[in-house]
């Protein structure tokens, strides 16, 4: 876990900025890349940065879930595909909408930056908590995966048993079309 | 000092790449994976809301002196834990898409689906 109070050190900034430099730099990688599977490497980078982010963020448990799906299952998933597939070398193309496609990729991320930066969020940090409260707080980001575990089985539990038969389903129907007719 | 802004920052470049990837490519597969960047942006969004931003349920509780519901401190975590089971979901169905107009139509560009059209 990251302790208390580190997050104002030279160090957490550092490893802030290489993190988002280099999750940056991988999610641009995988638009130039002419080569597919080149791109589906680069998308692993950028899975393994966003693992790094979430260790910042206090979620480890979250962070073993991300290395074990997407670093894991997904992107090997992806590369079986684009092996099944042909045109791998030089088969990452733009379509003519490219232009086209940066208008509303502009707006959003101008929109998203200007809510961020301008409203007046209810920090943590700010708000004026009893110590016994902030002691709690921090013990339950230390040891989350319980915690995690009870909000699942209790106050989301309809959205847990929701996103199970979502899962069968999904990979039922996907065994049913990819299997030879 | 790196705060709640610069993860919401992050986040939304990151989305926007992920946004652009997924409008402007031709490789279906390319297009499946810039959904993930989406997904993945999305998921550093809402893990920093649940590290940094007070919850309703804590505030309240600090007003009124009655014993605070600290679960909901994690509640963005467990949004992120719904959001990588849709998006394994969503990958195995979309690459079995894929394969299957692959294996019609001997392509997986986007602009040549046009089954329904025929």
């Amino acid at each position: 876990m990251i302790p208390a109070g580190a997050e104002t050190s030279a160090m957490f900034n550092l490893a802030w900025w290489l993190l988002a430099i280099e999750t940056v730099f991988a999610a641009i990688l995988v638009i130039r890349l002419r080569d597919i599977f080149k791109a589906a490497l680069a998308l692993v980078a950028f899975f393994l940065g966003v693992v790094g982010l979430f260790v910042l963020l206090n979620a480890e448990f979250l962070a073993a879930v991300q290395l074990l799906i997407y670093v894991g299952a997904i992107s090997i998933l992806l590369v079986f595909t684009i092996l099944l597939t042909r045109d791998v070398q030089g088969g990452n193309t733009s379509s003519r909408f490219r232009g086209l496609a940066m208008v509303p990729v502009l707006f959003l991320v101008s929109v998203v930056i200007f809510v961020a930066t301008t409203t007046d969020w209810p920090l943590l940090q700010e708000a004026a908590l009893l110590p016994p409260v902030q002691e709690k707080v921090a013990e339950v980001f230390g040891n989350s995966a319980p915690w995690i575990g009870g909000l699942l089985v209790r106050e989301f539990v309809l959205p847990f048993e929701a996103v199970s038969l979502l899962l069968v389903a999904a990979l039922v129907g996907a065994i049913a079309l990819a299997r030879e007719p | 000092m790196v705060g709640f802004q610069h993860y919401l920052a992050l986040s939304g470049i990151l989305f926007g790449l992920g946004f652009y990837t997924a409008l402007s490519k031709r490789n279906a597969i390319v297009v499946l994976m810039g959904i993930e960047v989406m997904f993945n942006a999305v998921n550093v969004a809402v893990v920093a809301i649940a590290k940094y931003l007070l919850p309703f349920s804590l505030a309240g509780s600090v007003a009124s002196g009655g014993e605070p519901a600290y679960q909901f401190l994690l509640t963005g975590q467990v949004f992120a834990i719904f959001v990588i089971a849709v998006a394994a979901a969503e990958v195995a169905l979309g690459l079995g898409i894929v394969l299957a107009i692959y294996r019609a139509r001997e392509t997986v560009d986007v602009s040549q689906f046009t089954l329904m059209k025929e």
